[in-house]
């Protein structure tokens, strides 16, 4: 019973995560429709949600086609390093009470770990597709992610230090009385902004700089290796929400509505109805980004973060190591 | 169980580690390097050093040879590089290095089998580490952190005279 249940929320996160990717590949171009004016994709079924399936069908039988010149093992790899350890990441996270697949001790670091693990899809697949254009947007975003990656990690510690543990649920139970987007809000805004750099995402998507770069470092992907780079980003962007709402907004945290039914389960699904509600909210304010803010430029992008985030995190840790010193 | 696994992943790691010492291709020996420090990562975790695991994954596999990747792409040496590899891989040059590896190991084997090793079966939380690294082990940590600020001040250096150069180019 109990191995039962455990393969049931190892496969429900899997299949979980991937669903929402490609729910949000939908909701994206719809919201940007909305945002800008037009229409989007409303033509199949309630909404338009039927091009899900439409597109998936596209990637499937398009011809997954290998450049000569490309270093093929390295080529074929790069998209599934990618998708996978994105995919890994969201193994720690708690999404209600006891509905997770692992709890470790050091959870907020495996989910650091696993987003320095991403950043291989992307070098590799510019390095070995061995064009020009892939292999400039390869080094652009390993430059980028590598150093946003010292900003996240240094942006959480705040929390780290608050709570006095690296788990994520010790990390949202520690938020009972106030979520942590109060007291560590400067961590919050850098963790954000780095959020949105280590999943190369607009207006910090210049690893794929269309006007410069054609398609960055999948230029040369088609078919479903190319689907699998696209849903590696959505699922990107679902696990940075997942993570704010988590780390700053209280994750499962909020009022039990259903309580006067007095069924004990379903105080689990209220938390996972809030917890889901928050991290949706993020995932729209990722879309309004897109919709909303110009691209910056690559020299802009790196002075941003090294001279303005790198001090800004130094301060928050700083200031909360004196706080939380005066207070014992 | 944790034995089977952690021989599985220790012959991943000297499997991986001796392809990327052959390979001629950088590119492919740098990614069996990675997936053997990957592996090491596994070790570290079963033998009950969870925190050290997943410094060995951020760190080594994350940020190191992410930038020798980077320095490999900014180079692009392609197949000349492959040949010179291949000319600098030839069987004299294994002799001296193959000896000096075999005491290594044979020390290895004799400190090993003499001495009782066995998995324990407690794991190290982060906070215990980190309460010996800033109790014991504080000098160590400062001594460390005088390197880093040394190697900054580097990097800083080269820079600015580079760009000091340039401002120079464009005035003139």
């Amino acid at each position: 019973m109990e191995i039962i249940l455990a393969l049931l929320k190892v496969f429900g996160v899997l299949i979980g995560a991937v669903l929402a990717a490609a729910v949000l590949t939908w909701y994206e171009r719809r919201m940007l429709g909305l945002w800008q004016d037009r229409l989007g994709p409303n033509r199949v079924w309630f909404f338009g949600i039927g091009i899900v399936v439409a597109d998936m069908l596209k990637m499937f039988f398009k011809d997954d086609w290998i450049p000569p010149f490309a270093d093929k093992p390295i080529f074929v790899m790069a998209p599934a390093i990618m998708l996978g350890s994105i995919w890994m990441a969201f193994a720690v996270v708690p999404f209600a009470p006891g509905i997770h697949v692992i709890d470790l001790n050091v959870g907020l670091l495996f989910f650091m770990g696993m987003s320095s693990m991403a950043v291989y899809g992307v070098l590799l697949g510019g390095l070995s597709s061995n064009s020009k254009f892939a292999l400039i947007g390869g080094l652009r975003s390993a430059a980028q992610m590598v150093s946003y990656e010292v900003f996240m990690g240094l942006s959480l510690m705040g929390v780290v230090m608050i709570t006095g543990s690296f788990s994520l649920v010790k990390i949202v139970e520690a938020q009972g009385d106030l979520w942590f987007v109060v007291t560590q809000f400067l961590g919050f805004i850098v963790f954000m902004i780095a959020g949105i750099a280590e999943s190369h995402r607009l207006p910090f998507d210049l690893p794929e700089a269309e006007q410069e770069l054609v398609q960055g470092f999948h230029t040369e992907y088609s078919g479903m290796s190319f689907g699998m780079y696209m849903v590696g980003e959505y699922m990107g962007v679902v696990l940075v929400s997942v993570f704010i709402t988590t780390i700053f907004f209280g994750g499962w945290l909020g009022p039990d509505f259903l309580a006067w039914t007095g069924i004990a389960w379903l105080s689990t699904v209220t938390d996972f109805f809030w917890f889901a509600v928050k991290a949706a909210f993020f995932i729209s304010f990722f879309v309004l980004l897109r919709a909303a803010m110009p691209r910056p430029r690559y020299d802009q992008l790196m002075s941003l973060g090294w001279k303005i985030m790198l001090p800004l995190t130094l301060l928050n840790l700083v200031v909360t190591g004196y706080v939380l010193l005066m207070q014992t | 169980m944790e034995l089977i696994l952690f021989y599985l992943a220790a012959a991943i790691s000297l499997g991986t580690t001796l392809m990327a010492i052959t390979r001629t291709n950088a590119a492919h020996a740098l990614i069996y390097f990675i997936i053997s420090l990957l592996a090491s990562a596994v070790i570290f975790f079963l033998v009950g050093a969870p925190f050290a695991a997943v410094l060995e994954v951020i760190v080594y596999a994350g940020a190191i040879m992410v930038l020798f990747v980077f320095v490999i792409m900014m180079l692009n040496l392609g197949e000349a590089g492959q040949r010179q590899e291949q000319a600098w891989l030839s069987l004299s040059a294994w002799i001296v290095p193959a000896i000096l590896a075999a005491i290594l190991l044979a020390e290895m084997v004799l400190v090993l089998s003499s001495s009782e090793t066995p998995i324990p079966a407690q794991s190290v939380t982060p906070k215990q580490v980190g309460e010996s690294l800033f109790g014991p082990y504080i000098l160590a940590v400062e001594i460390a952190s005088m390197l880093l600020l040394a190697g900054l001040v580097g990097a800083y250096h080269l820079g600015r005279r580079y760009l000091e150069e340039t401002r120079e180019d464009e005035g003139e």
